[in-house]
């Protein structure tokens, strides 16, 4: 944990250096203590313009993913889960998609409080899933996580669905757009966006760790964790919110990033046990460290073009999950 | 003070479970639900702890609709051990039996005291720091023992809430289903020792149990059941006689005594 917490800013320090103009860390303690040189001004202006918000903005969207990812591997007790499991990241995608096909020029130029309106779609899109699939599990007896999971794979295929009928009607431009939104990208960082991400994880990281004990008793089943005197249906609804709200501002901001919230948990799990009171800040931690360096790699890999960091985390991500299959049937033949 | 079935009727999209059933668990005293396969003895377990909802009738938590408990309050002096525990994740025993504290908050340090205590009740102490996923069957069942016993540790009278305090709950349950099914001879042994320890220190204990001498052995009450409903209640020597058993089991089985505990002992 210290470690982790460690890590963190020096991953960050890395990151704002890394980019398309290297800069180096001698320049950027010259452009803290204010050096009156205009190369140094220069290279200021492309830190806290366009470099320091990014970083900060990746290091918030993997704290939303990991920590989101860890708290829906608890409540479905299931460490296959993640947060698309309950329709949010292909609710938003059906969002975005239908802001970039039908919403015309004007709109998409048009902004709100620095979120383009196609960020506002996603984030709409991917509630809207949520809140479905949590009405189509609720009856009077309580919430099903099994019907759930269901629901949320039968909402992510009509919301895969409606994403494709939208990309059926969008001509070539639309069609780039779409496909590059989906990747992920954290390229159109900005302050605004910063303090939006941030008063969510903020929410997130409040209110989070106090369902630790709760999730911890959910691990032995619903039933179990219901005799250990957990109000199962209140922290269900608790967690299913808090994921929405964290993955849907994620997603607004930065496009569907994938495997952040699957390979976290199980990384760090592997490292400190599935203590959630630990898991959780860990958890945070860590998603902060990945997307922070995936990002200050799809800025040089191609430089002076960028990956989107979408693609990074799920290169990164894809084989470990592929290692954990093979791992799950080796216990299963023991 | 007591746990108390009046009049339950429990059915399942027509078809009926359970029928009338009335049945007092009082503090200090171990009763037994005995029975064929599918007689409804899960189902009765599970009603009495609110994890069904009852069709008709009701049950009474220390003379109070179980319904109107709050979860922590009922955690705090029932705890609950299933047949089977579905637990994937790699929690060392040790937290495992942790997790046994979640509702009380008597501080980490007699929260670890208590963990300890029983694990050595269990015959566990060994298995503390070994992960849970890695354990053989019984010393998984072991392990859950040892949680559901940490529940109830000690009576928890002094972090209550308002509430719990003015409905006067200083009682403790133990609900257990089938807590012996995958343990060996010494290991059967030790669970009723443990159980008959934690009655008389005021433990109210319900458990369902297939093997009728060890229920014979530790039983306050032992109820039949067959098709849903009570065939017949009371102690061991009024419950197992060769007629019951062969009305209920179509066993013919002797009834001998015990020559040690003079309880009786069914001999097939």
């Amino acid at each position: 944990m210290l470690i982790l917490a460690l890590l963190l800013p020096s991953a960050m320090i890395v990151a704002l250096m890394m980019g398309p103009v290297a800069i180096s860390p001698v320049r950027i303690i010259e452009i803290i203590f204010g050096a009156d040189d205009s190369a140094v001004h220069q290279d200021g202006m492309i830190l806290s313009a366009i470099r320091l918000p990014r970083v900060i903005l990746a290091g918030l969207v993997g704290v939303c993913l990991a920590s989101c990812g860890t708290a829906m591997q608890g409540l479905f007790r299931n460490p296959l889960a993640d947060p698309s499991l309950i329709g949010v990241s292909s609710g938003a995608s059906a969002g975005a998609s239908f802001v970039i096909v039908f919403g015309g020029v004007w709109l998409q130029s048009s902004s709100f409080f620095g979120l383009s309106l196609v960020a506002g779609g996603a984030f709409l899109g991917g509630f809207l899933a949520v809140l479905l699939v949590y009405r189509l599990a609720t009856s009077s007896t309580g919430t099903s996580v099994a019907t759930m999971l269901l629901a949320g794979i039968a909402i992510s295929a009509l919301a895969g669905a409606l994403n494709s009928l939208f990309s059926f009607f969008a001509d070539n431009d639309m069609l780039r757009r779409i496909s590059l939104w989906q990747m992920g990208s954290l390229d159109a960082a900005n302050w605004q966006r910063v303090s939006i991400a941030g008063v969510v994880t903020l929410a997130l990281m409040v209110f989070l760790p106090k369902q630790s004990r709760a999730l911890n008793a959910f691990l032995l089943g619903e039933s179990e964790a219901r005799h250990l005197g957990v109000n199962v249906d209140r922290v269900k609804r608790r967690i299913i919110l808090l994921t929405a709200m964290g993955v849907g501002a994620s997603v607004a901001v930065a496009g569907t990033i994938a495997f952040v919230g699957l390979i976290i948990p199980h990384i760090i799990r592997m490292l400190i046990g599935p203590d959630h009171r630990y898991l959780i800040p860990g958890t945070a931690l860590a998603g902060a460290i990945l997307l922070v360096m995936a990002d200050g790699f799809a800025r040089v890999v191609v430089a002076p073009a960028e990956l989107p960091a979408g693609i990074l985390t799920a290169l990164l991500g894809a084989p470990f999950f592929f290692s954990l299959l093979t791992q799950k049937r080796h216990r299963a033949l023991r | 003070m007591s746990l108390e079935a009046c009049n339950l009727s429990l059915s399942f999209s027509g078809v009926p479970l359970l029928r009338g059933i009335n049945l007092r668990i009082s503090p200090g005293e171990v009763t037994t639900v005995v029975g064929p396969n599918g007689a409804g003895k899960t189902s009765l377990l599970r009603c009495l702890v609110n994890e069904l909802a009852v069709t008709s009738g009701q049950v009474l938590f220390n003379h109070e609709d179980i319904n109107s408990w709050t979860a922590s309050d009922r955690a705090r002096s029932l705890s609950v051990l299933p047949q089977q525990s579905l637990l994937d994740f790699p929690f060392t025993a040790e937290e495992v039996v942790m997790l046994g504290r979640t509702p009380h908050d008597t501080g980490a340090k007699r929260d670890r005291d208590i963990v300890a205590e029983a694990l050595v009740a269990v015959d566990g102490h060994y298995l503390a720091d070994r992960f849970y996923t890695q354990l053989s069957g019984g010393e998984k069942q072991r392990v859950h023992l040892a949680r559901v016993l940490a529940q109830i540790w000690e009576p928890s009278s002094v972090h209550q809430s308002p509430e719990a305090v003015k409905k006067g709950c200083h009682d403790r349950y133990l609900v257990l289903d089938e807590p012996t099914s995958s343990f060996d001879l010494a290991h059967q042994q030790l669970t009723l020792d443990i159980i008959q320890t934690f009655a008389s220190k005021g433990v109210g204990v319900l458990m369902v149990m297939h093997d009728l001498n060890l229920a014979a052995r530790c039983s306050d009450q032992i109820v039949l059941m067959q098709c849903g409903e009570v065939v017949v209640s009371g102690t061991p020597e009024e419950v197992l006689t060769p007629s019951n058993i062969r009305r209920v089991f179509e066993v013919e089985a002797e009834i001998a005594v015990h020559p040690q505990t003079g309880k009786p002992l069914v001999v097939t």
